[in-house]
């Protein structure tokens, strides 16, 4: 039976040491250099073999607004977030008294004390930092003291929590890899900060950082940047896109990556293009241009541009043309909130377009899935000759997490059923453009340029015949929009299956998708510690496979996890499964935050005992 | 030229082999006769139909492409958006020539950026406006090329100044704009040859009338119009490359040539008042005028042959990309290798 339901306390209380297993969150003023700081107390820790998270909280601006950088130290390796924070680096005035509610009993704060401000928190230890006047005896340049003074913080941080500053060195050489001298610019005001705290500060507060098992099985890096890697590695050949937060860093990394790794080996010449639009709409009108006539054609994106891409994603899915398209995800509807995260755009993109149109979705967790997703997306693409869209967000896209290596395709590129000039005397049958000659809803397809006799067709948005001949015949529109219909669900066993992971005899389902997927290990986790023990089912992929079916039929009561307000996942799975919707509980929310392990505790127990009472 | 039509060209071809199904516009359509110049533009260029792609948007105008050249690929796009599907696709095999038909709804409205953009880029592609001044299919309103004071059945006087193709894709820095006038075959036909043989975007403003919708004798896109007010710039001849020319039949001094980038020449015989295409202002002030006077100015208005095209920007490979290995795409895992380890 169940125990009863504690809830846990942030603060731990006691004496006791708390090693690799914290919160800390450096707030600054955006544009002022902090991130280069930030990355680089958070690479150093992971080379230390402590797990951690970074994640910015940023505002929609350039420069001036406040911006927050919390970083997550796990010893368990749970990397979500948290709300609290048990450190706080405090360097914006704007912010400092807001700030201070964050911090745990027993938390820490370090702030530049130029920031002349009452610290009305009697529980919480305090080390004031000199930040300017150590910037002033170092002799740094006027217009590099804003940058500088962060590695102030770094330095001090480093020496109270026990960071090795060889960690430090050698995070600051990789960010400045290509200006080492400007690293070691950096170290010198680091290290001098780490030898004033040495002198001058007492450490009174219970948080310190110990070197682990080197992480060697994985890597740091986002989202956007592995799913670039990923598309490179899915031989893409044509990109067309616009920029947009929080999607624009994906194609500003193939371009980093395209010239190396994409040019024939003999001539030196592209084997890709990379094309920026006028705007969304011109940005899905290549892609869609470039698929039909045989490139592996990608783009990328956030929920305003899937909008304005809606009617030439409709005609993709009618006509059968392969793309791969990712949505990055950010808060809407509307402009929403350009710089937060959330799951929003779901049941939009899978349904998008206008008439019956329903399209592939693959949804990564990690950074190494938007890697492994941006490589399989291209072969589901033209195996199934129809969009595919890849379903990451910003929490995902934008910040740098611990992520498995990248593993090399385990299977050769499939470039689906395309007849050239060779080919025509293998078919059993005559060909048409959209006529099923193997039965399994996928026709084949002739590609530009081919020079038989019998390949040139007519692509149109009408309805049209299995020979791409101009129909209204009520029968055909029918017959075709249903082998459309067949040829998609067929792709349901054959996408990225969902992947499951079990506690002992778990009477309950939890069901979620994307980024969340940290959080909710840490959720089941702590759950069953509390007695609850839950199942967890992770949705790679849409439409739904039968293991999610089985998943929902062997547990009473499912909670479907996600991050936005009207729980879109868990309306597609009552669509699917409307025979079990009272095994189906939404539970979702949307603040522009990720989504954290405390919630899913609350959300979960007390509906638990509310089942109960 | 032959005219039997058992007669070949010289990739012994006849002029059905350019056909395409029979047309489904209204009988008299100025759209027809330009599918018909494109038929036998092609055929006298000698274009294998496999090297030509069609485009097109939505539209009366954006249908004609099935009644021309059904051996070739063709792609009907979406309202506005056939230059990007063009431009996307173009990158599969750069040995292709494309076509793209569209109208005035189709690119003075919606399509106005895209074509904008297009022409910006120099995307190498013949861009044909069958322009009417009016919605057809959608019967009878009016378009962004309608001129102030035109009155239609159900949608009164149209208060607006009109959008001019021409002056847009001009400023626009388009390296070939033409103006034609359906009612000109010949014009029409020497125009798309030159046009196929730009290497950049060939805008081809074609004033195409209505015959259901707007072909009142006083009104801008009429045929009665079109005929008492055309004002040809120069008579236009396409001599292909290769082909000996023989000027004779010109006196010194009346004839100008411009030599395409592909080796072909269009010559233009003086008319009235001498005419350079090559040069900018010269082409917006005789729109600027053409405007103010009620002439229907046709002809090329203005070349650059020389301008660099979209293909110039990119480095890319030799071969058609959509005929690339599956291999050849996809980077050595030692590559990946070496991501990892600098992936911090």
């Amino acid at each position: 039976m169940m125990k009863d339901i504690v809830m846990e306390e942030p603060s731990q209380g006691g004496d006791e040491m708390r090693v690799n297993d914290f919160c800390m969150t450096v707030c600054t003023v955006n544009g002022s250099g902090s991130a280069t700081a930030n990355n680089t107390l958070l690479r150093a820790m992971f080379r230390m073999g402590i797990p951690v998270s970074g994640k910015n909280i940023f505002p929609s601006n350039i420069k001036g607004l406040p911006t927050w950088f919390s970083i997550r130290a796990s010893k368990d390796g749970y990397i979500g977030r948290v709300a609290h924070d048990d450190i706080i680096v405090q360097m914006n005035p704007r912010t400092f008294k807001a700030d201070l509610d964050y911090n745990v009993p027993g938390g820490v704060i370090f702030y530049g004390d130029h920031i002349q401000l009452p610290i009305d928190r009697e529980d919480v230890i305090i080390y004031p930092m000199p930040v300017k006047e150590l910037i002033k005896q170092a002799g740094v340049p006027r217009n590099l003291q804003d940058y500088m003074e962060n590695m102030v913080y770094v330095g001090v941080v480093a020496e109270i929590l026990g960071i090795g500053l060889d960690y430090i060195q050698n995070a600051l050489l990789f960010q400045f890899r290509r200006k080492p001298s400007v690293a070691e610019d950096n170290f010198e005001i680091v290290k001098m900060a780490a030898d004033w705290a040495h002198e001058n500060l007492e450490k009174r507060d219970l948080y310190r950082v110990e070197a682990m098992e080197p992480l060697t099985d994985y890597i740091m890096t986002d989202g956007n940047t592995a799913g670039a890697l990923g598309a490179i590695y899915g031989g893409f050949q044509f990109c067309a896109w616009y920029p947009i937060t929080p999607a624009s860093s994906m194609v500003e990394s193939l371009i980093t990556f395209a010239p190396r790794l994409r040019k024939n080996p003999e001539t030196q010449k592209n084997n890709y293009a990379i094309v920026q639009a006028e705007d969304e709409l011109a940005a899905i009108g290549m892609a869609v241009g470039a698929g039909w006539a045989g490139l592996r054609a990608m783009s990328s994106t956030s929920g305003p541009g899937i909008s304005l891409m809606a009617e030439y994603m409709s005609m993709a899915y009618f006509v059968e043309v392969p793309l791969v398209l990712w949505d990055v995800q950010r808060v809407g509807p509307s402009t929403g909130l350009p710089t937060r995260t959330a799951q929003g755009d779901l049941t939009l993109n899978y349904f998008l377009g206008h008439g019956d149109t329903q399209h592939i979705i693959l949804i990564p967790a990690s950074v190494n899935e938007c890697f492994e997703f941006g490589w399989k997306a291209f072969d589901i693409a033209e195996k199934y000759q129809t969009p595919v869209i890849v379903l990451s967000d910003l929490d995902l896209g934008m910040n740098l997490w611990m992520t498995k290596r990248f593993d090399y395709p385990d299977q050769p590129i499939d470039r689906g059923k395309v007849l050239w000039e060779e080919d025509f005397d293998k078919l059993p049958r005559d060909w048409g453009r959209y006529l099923d000659v193997d039965g399994d809803g996928i026709p084949y397809r002739t590609l530009m340029g081919n020079t038989h006799e019998k390949a040139p067709y007519f692509t149109r948005g009408t309805g049209h015949d299995e020979f791409g001949n101009y129909s209204e015949d009520p029968d055909v529109w029918q017959r075709m929009l249903d082998r459309i219909k067949m040829k998609i669900d067929s792709a349901r066993e054959s996408l990225p299956q969902p992947v499951i992971r079990e506690m002992p005899n778990a009477e309950i389902g939890l069901i979620a998708m994307g980024s969340t997927e940290p959080t909710v290990f840490e959720a089941q986790d702590k759950l069953y510690k509390m007695g609850i023990s839950a199942d967890f089912l992770r949705v790679r992929a849409l439409p739904l496979s039968n293991e999610v079916r089985d998943f929902i039929k062997s547990h009473q009561r499912n909670y479907v996890l996600e991050l936005n307000r009207d729980g879109q996942l868990h309306q597609i799975l009552v669509l699917d499964y409307c025979d079990m919707t009272n095994r189906l509980t939404s539970l979702s929310y949307i603040d522009g935050l990720p989504m954290t392990a405390d919630w899913i505790i609350k959300s979960v127990s007390t509906k638990e005992q509310n089942k109960n009472a | 030229m032959p005219d039997s039509k058992d007669a070949t060209n010289a990739i012994g071809l006849t002029r059905a082999d350019y056909r395409g199904e029979r047309s489904t516009l209204c009988p008299g359509c100025g759209h027809n006769t330009i599918s018909a110049q494109i038929i036998m533009a092609c055929y006298e260029m000698s274009i294998p139909p496999e090297k030509v792609v069609k485009f097109s948007g939505i539209g009366c105008s954006s249908k004609s492409p099935t009644y021309f050249l059904s051996q070739s690929f063709g792609f009907n796009g979406l309202h506005g958006r056939m230059p990007s599907l063009s431009l996307g696709a173009a990158f599969a095999d750069t040995t292709m020539k494309i076509i793209g038909v569209s109208g005035d709804g189709d690119t003075a409205s919606i399509g106005l950026g895209q074509f904008k953009h297009l022409i910006r880029r120099n995307l190498p592609m013949v861009y044909i406006i069958e322009n009417n001044g009016v919605y057809g299919l959608t019967k009878g309103q009016f378009s962004a090329t309608a001129e102030r004071g035109l009155e239609l059945k159900h949608q009164g006087v149209n208060p607006f100044l009109p959008i001019d193709i021409a002056k847009e894709a001009l400023i626009g820095n388009a390296s070939f704009v033409a103006r034609s006038f359906a009612g000109d075959s010949k014009q029409v036909r020497e125009l798309i040859k030159a046009a196929f043989s730009h290497r950049g975007t060939a805008v081809l403003d074609i004033i195409s009338p209505c015959v259901s919708f707007n072909n009142r004798e006083d009104t801008l896109h009429s045929y009665q119009w079109g005929r008492q007010h055309q004002a040809p710039l120069h008579d236009i001849a396409y001599v292909p490359r290769r082909k000996a020319i023989i000027l004779d039949e010109f006196k010194e001094g009346e004839i100008k040539e411009v030599a395409m980038h592909d080796g072909s020449l269009v010559i233009l015989k003086k008319l009235e008042q001498d005419y350079d295409p090559t040069d900018k202002w010269q082409a917006l002030k005789i729109l600027e005028e053409a405007e103010g006077n009620n002439w229907l100015v046709t002809g090329l208005i203005y070349v650059d042959p020389e301008q660099p095209s979209l293909y110039d920007y990119l480095d890319l490979v030799d071969e058609p990309m959509n005929r690339i290995k599956s291999e050849d795409l996809r980077p050595t895992p030692e590559t990946l290798e070496k991501i990892n380890r600098d992936m911090y």
